[in-house]
Formats: C-alpha cells, structure tokens, sequence
C-alpha cells in the first residue's frame, strides 16, 4: 500500500471527480448548443493527470495539450474561469480568446494547453532550461500524447534536455489513438518510453489509469529530475472514453473496446483503493461526490451569467 | 564619434545588455566556440560562460520552442537562427506558438523573445541561403520585425527589441555585416521600434527602402542629385509596426513613391505599403507607385543570375525615373 496522505487522497478524489463532471458538464453543453467551438474531453483519463500533477510542488511547472482540461483542473485552475473560457465569454481564462484548446495560467504554473500537437513539447524544454540557468529547483511536466511522440519538435527537444540534463519529465499520455489511428499502427515499438534508449535517458511505462501507482512513481521520478539526473520518458497507459473531439463517428474502433476500458474507469479503481483500505468511507465519497457537482453548477452559472466580450476587444491583445 | 561595422553594433548590443540583465542569454546553432556563421559572436562565450552562451544542436524548431518556453519563465532569450531561410524549419514554433501565446492566452502571458538572423543574397549562397523572407512573417499578427541598414540603428533597434515583451525578429543582411560602418555611441541608447527614418531628405521623389536596398538607394540619389533630382530616402527600420505616417508625410511632399525591397514581387511587403498610399494618399499621388523589387525565382548561384534577380542601382535608378516622367 502507498503512503499517501489521507489529506492528499482527498484532494485526488476530489480532483479526478472535478475532471469528470466539469467534462461531463461540457458534453452536456454542446449538446445544448452553448459551446461555440470545440473540445476534447479527458474523461477515461484523469488518474494520469492527477496523479503525476499532485506529486508535484507548487512552484513546479506544466505545459499541457488540445486535450487539457484535466491538466489544468489538475494544478489548480479556476474552474468558474474554465467554463466561462469554453463558453466563449468575456470572464473565460483567457477573455474568451483562447478557448478550450488554449487556457494557460502562469501564475499557478500552468504554462499552457496547446492546439498543435507536440507544440508544447520545445516550450516545456525551454521552461527547463530556464530553471537550470535561474538554479530556482523546479521541475517540469511536459504533456503530451501518442500522436505527439511522433512529431519532430520531440525528438528536437528530448535530445537538447538529454545533452544538458534539463529537469523535464516527458509524460507521453497513451491513449491508444492519435485522432482515429492507432497508436499499434503509427510506431514499430510496444512500448513509447523505449524512445528514451535514443536519448540515453531513462524510459518508463506505467499503468495510467492507476493514480496511486501513477502518483508513487511520478513522486519517485520528480525527486530524480530535481536532482539533475536529466529528463524522463514516462508513457501513461490509458484510455479516452469519447470521441476525439466534438464531431467523430468513431469509425476506427469498436464499442466493445470502449466499453472493456469503461471497466477500468480509473475513479472507479481508486474508490475501490480507498475503501477496501479503509481510507474513507462511502459516506465522505458521497459528501464530496456532491459537493464537487454542486462547484460545477456553479461554474456552469457563473459562466452562463458572464457576458461575451465586447467586439471592440477583438483587436486588443495582439502585442504585449 | 567611434564607428563600428554592422556586425560588431549587432554584437556589442547583445553583450552590453546581457552585462545588465542577468536574464539576457543567447542561444543558436555554432553561436559559441566557433563564434557564429559569421563570426559575429566571436568571443562571447568566453566572456559569459556556455550557460549564456549557448550551442545547441541542429534543431531549429525546438530551439526556438525553448527560446519561448524560457521566456514564459521570465527570461530574455536572443535566439539566432543560421540562415533566415531556417526559420522556415521553426514557423510552427514562430507564427503558432510565439506569435499567438499573448492572445491566446487572454493577454496574461508575454514571450519576450527576440530571434535574429541573417537574410538577404548576394553571396553566392545559392536558393536555400539568400532568401529575403518578411513578408511571410510580416502577414502574422502578434510579431514584430525590425530590419535595420546601419550599425546605429541596429545596436538601438536591438537593445528596444531585447526589452521588448512581444516577439521579435531581427532580420539582418549578410551583406552589411563587414561592409557597413558608422557612428555608434558606445553607451546603451534605444530606438523606438515602430519608427521610420529618413536617410536622406528631398523634395522631388520619395523612396523607401529597407536593409541592404537603402546602401543602394542612397547611392542612386547621390547620382541623380547632380541631375538635380532631389530624392527622399526613408528607412522603415521596424517593418512591423509600420510607420506609415512617415511615408504618407513624404509622399505628400513629393507626390511620388517608389518603394524597393530585395525580396520577391508577388507579396512582397512594399505592395501593403502601396495599397496603404494609395487609399489613404491617393489625391497627393501624381503618378503611379513604382515598386523595384526581386524577381518572381528562387535566388541563383552564379553572380550574373543573382544580380539579375535581385534588384540593383541600375534598375532602381530606372524605377525612379519612370516615377518621374
């Protein structure tokens, strides 16, 4: 059994519950009409998220991708700002210039989702070796997907922190599907984090729907990257439960497969972890299970009520 | 007042900056040991370490992606690409990424990068190493872009970009680097990007040039003034943002305009600037705008071909007297 603080294993359930019902409350609102643009849903996903962000410190640092809700909630978004963002309103994160693909908030060291995929992957290098020259001792995740690994701005980067032992950890989410084709089809290797051997640092898989063993590992990890030993390949076995984005007949997979991973819904897993453990009881769950869905009315309110941006802000902006 | 070569007020910029602001690093490919391409960071690295001074690999996209993901942790990073024509391998990092992460981002995040490189042909360098790319970059809100023709305006253009909170890219010319010298104070001074300059005053014709085309231009009005034709040479400097009021003050005067640009016809940058004079100055015009610029082709190797593409006093001086007539 992990040593996980009880207070840390509530502020995970809490967190992975926010994930699930902010995305849950998204996929309501499209249908509804209220989301102009578009938006990937992190819903299957969300022990990677948790359990690398949590272990953490505060001053540690994130670049996050298209598929981001997670992360950001994960470090500590607002979500009211999140939603009024999705929404397109004038209160959003980014005064509803950005939109889903595109919240950012430096303040809490969420240096931003990203629209490109691998986008973030030299930016996130970058913030690395911004902490080894300003020696302040962070550490930085670096988000990113299967789809991603393939890109050339990785194998750009990854080599550059590996020369100079950058404190990144690269945190490949494998979600099976890069849009509609099939991780087994886009690389001749079983395992992402064998790519490390090109770089000579270390690569390791782990179960991405655990968010204990997620957690534990990424602790043990981030430890190893504070310490100078250079940047990591971390691949997070996972899953997404909807569709790419909006629009997506899901014509590359079967509904078997889906459902065969719905089982190893990772929130499921970890309640189970907790009361087998005895950890907390199903009346606390529930105390939060509802007090985290009444947080997303609110959200869902407080953005409902913010109003669009004035056209005139269009332009502004553009330079700093 | 002392003089400097182009390249050495590029150079003393860059170390009287990082000299003052411990966040000033420079990063690029050769930019240490070997002292740049050419030669401009010669012996930098010994004066400020390899953590300042950084080499990196070749990998163009991702050491502009570092350049930005630096930034966003509050750094000043001067990243130099080789070649202008490799900023085309780190476009999704420039317009993307850089350009767009202040806006997107609601304005809360800023990217005070600068990015310089050297552009421009004339060096026998053949297609992949001449090209004039501006206009590419110019069509991209959220970038700013500065060309400068002489040492002073490039060391004052440089230590205003370093301090500037957007992106910036520097767009230097192979050509200027040990060719062109002048007056350069040796303390720091700023000029304001966004602010044109007349290179030469005159009353008869307006002519705006940038980069290396303002050397040629300048020679052209020296020999036409014996003619008696008076031209004014105005200098952009900053290509984005724009002085166009500048140019629009000038043409009012003369009530002509020719604009000369090294880089190819169609798109070039000087054709906003005659789209903006025309609509905006059309009743001060007396003729049409005469645009010299490259020709529509990749730049050839062998110097005939080269100086047949890319425009010289010949044709400038031809381009002028058509404006006249």
């Amino acid at each position: 059994m992990s040593n996980i603080k009880k207070e840390l294993l509530y502020e995970m359930l809490t967190k992975m519950l926010k994930i699930r019902y902010f995305e849950e409350q998204i996929d309501k609102l499209y249908m509804k009409g209220e989301v102009h643009g578009t938006g990937h849903l992190y819903i299957g996903q969300e022990a990677t998220a948790i359990g690398a962000i949590l272990a953490l410190k505060k001053e540690d640092v994130i670049t996050s991708t298209h598929r981001g809700h997670g992360h950001c909630i994960a470090k500590g978004a607002d979500i009211n700002l999140m939603m009024a963002e999705l929404l397109g309103k004038k209160d959003g994160y980014c005064k509803g210039k950005g939109g889903s693909m595109h919240i950012a908030d430096i303040n809490i060291g969420n240096l931003g989702a990203n629209g490109i995929v691998g986008g973030g992957i030299a930016i996130a290098t970058g913030a690395a070796l911004a902490i080894k020259e300003m020696k302040t001792n962070q550490v930085v995740l670096c988000f990113f997907g299967d789809g991603a690994i393939n890109q050339g701005v990785f194998y750009e980067s990854a080599n550059m922190a590996s020369i100079w032992k950058l404190p990144v950890i690269y945190v490949v989410e494998n979600n099976k599907y890069g849009m509609g084709f099939p991780v087994s089809k886009a690389v001749n290797i079983d395992k992402l984090s064998k790519r490390a051997d090109a770089f000579g640092i270390k690569g390791i898989t782990i179960d991405g729907n655990d968010a204990v063993g997620v957690y534990d590992t990424l602790s043990g990890l981030i430890s190893e990257a504070r310490s100078g030993s250079g940047p990591i390949i971390v691949e997070c076995e996972t899953y997404r439960w909807k569709g790419h984005s909006r629009v997506d007949p899901e014509r590359y997979r079967t509904r078997q497969e889906v459902e065969l991973w719905k089982k190893k819904c990772p929130i499921l897993r970890f309640k189970k972890y907790l009361t087998d453990n005895n950890l907390i009881t199903s009346a606390d769950i529930e105390k939060i299970e509802k007090d985290v869905a009444s947080q997303i009315i609110k959200a869902t309110e407080f953005a409902m009520a913010s109003p669009f941006p004035d056209p005139r802000e269009a332009t502004e902006d553009v330079y700093a | 007042m002392r003089e400097l070569f182009y390249s050495e007020a590029i150079k003393e910029a860059m170390t009287q900056e990082m000299e003052a602001n411990s966040k000033v690093f420079l990063i690029g490919e050769d930019v240490g040991v070997y002292g740049g391409a050419f030669g401009l960071t010669f012996g930098m690295i010994e004066k400020f370490g390899p953590n300042r001074v950084i080499d990196t690999p070749i990998s163009e996209q991702a050491i502009v992606g570092m350049g930005i993901g630096a930034a966003l942790m509050g750094m000043r990073p001067i990243v130099e690409i080789m070649f202008s024509d490799f900023l085309l391998l780190a476009m999704e990092q420039i317009a993307n990424q850089a350009a767009k992460i202040h806006y997107m981002f609601g304005g809360k995040a800023n990217v005070p990068m600068v990015i310089r490189t050297p552009g421009g042909g004339g060096t026998g360098a053949g297609a992949q190493h001449s090209q004039s790319l501006e206009a590419i970059l110019f069509h991209i809100p959220g970038l700013k872009i500065i060309m400068p023709s002489t040492p002073y305006d490039a060391k004052g253009l440089l230590l205003s970009a370093i301090k500037d909170p957007s992106p910036v890219i520097m767009l230097e010319h192979k050509l200027l680097y040990k060719k062109i010298k002048g007056d350069v104070p040796e303390q720091r001074y700023e000029i304001e990007l966004g602010k044109a300059d007349i290179k030469r005053k005159g009353r008869d014709i307006t002519v705006v040039a940038t980069s290396l085309m303002v050397h040629k231009a300048l020679a052209v009005a020296e020999k036409l003034a014996r003619e008696g034709i008076e031209i004014e040479v105005i200098d952009p400097r900053t290509i984005k943002p724009l002085d166009l009021d500048m140019i629009i003050d000038s043409v009012k005067k003369t009530n002509k305009l020719v604009l000369v640009e090294e880089a190819c016809y169609s798109g070039g940058f000087t054709s906003f600037i005659a789209s903006e004079v025309a609509s905006k100055a059309f009743d001060w015009l007396d003729g049409p705008i005469i645009r010299v610029t490259g020709l529509d082709s990749p730049i050839p190797y062998s110097a005939v071909l080269e100086n047949t593409i890319i425009p010289n006093e010949e044709r400038i001086e031809e381009g002028i007297r058509r404006a006249i007539l």
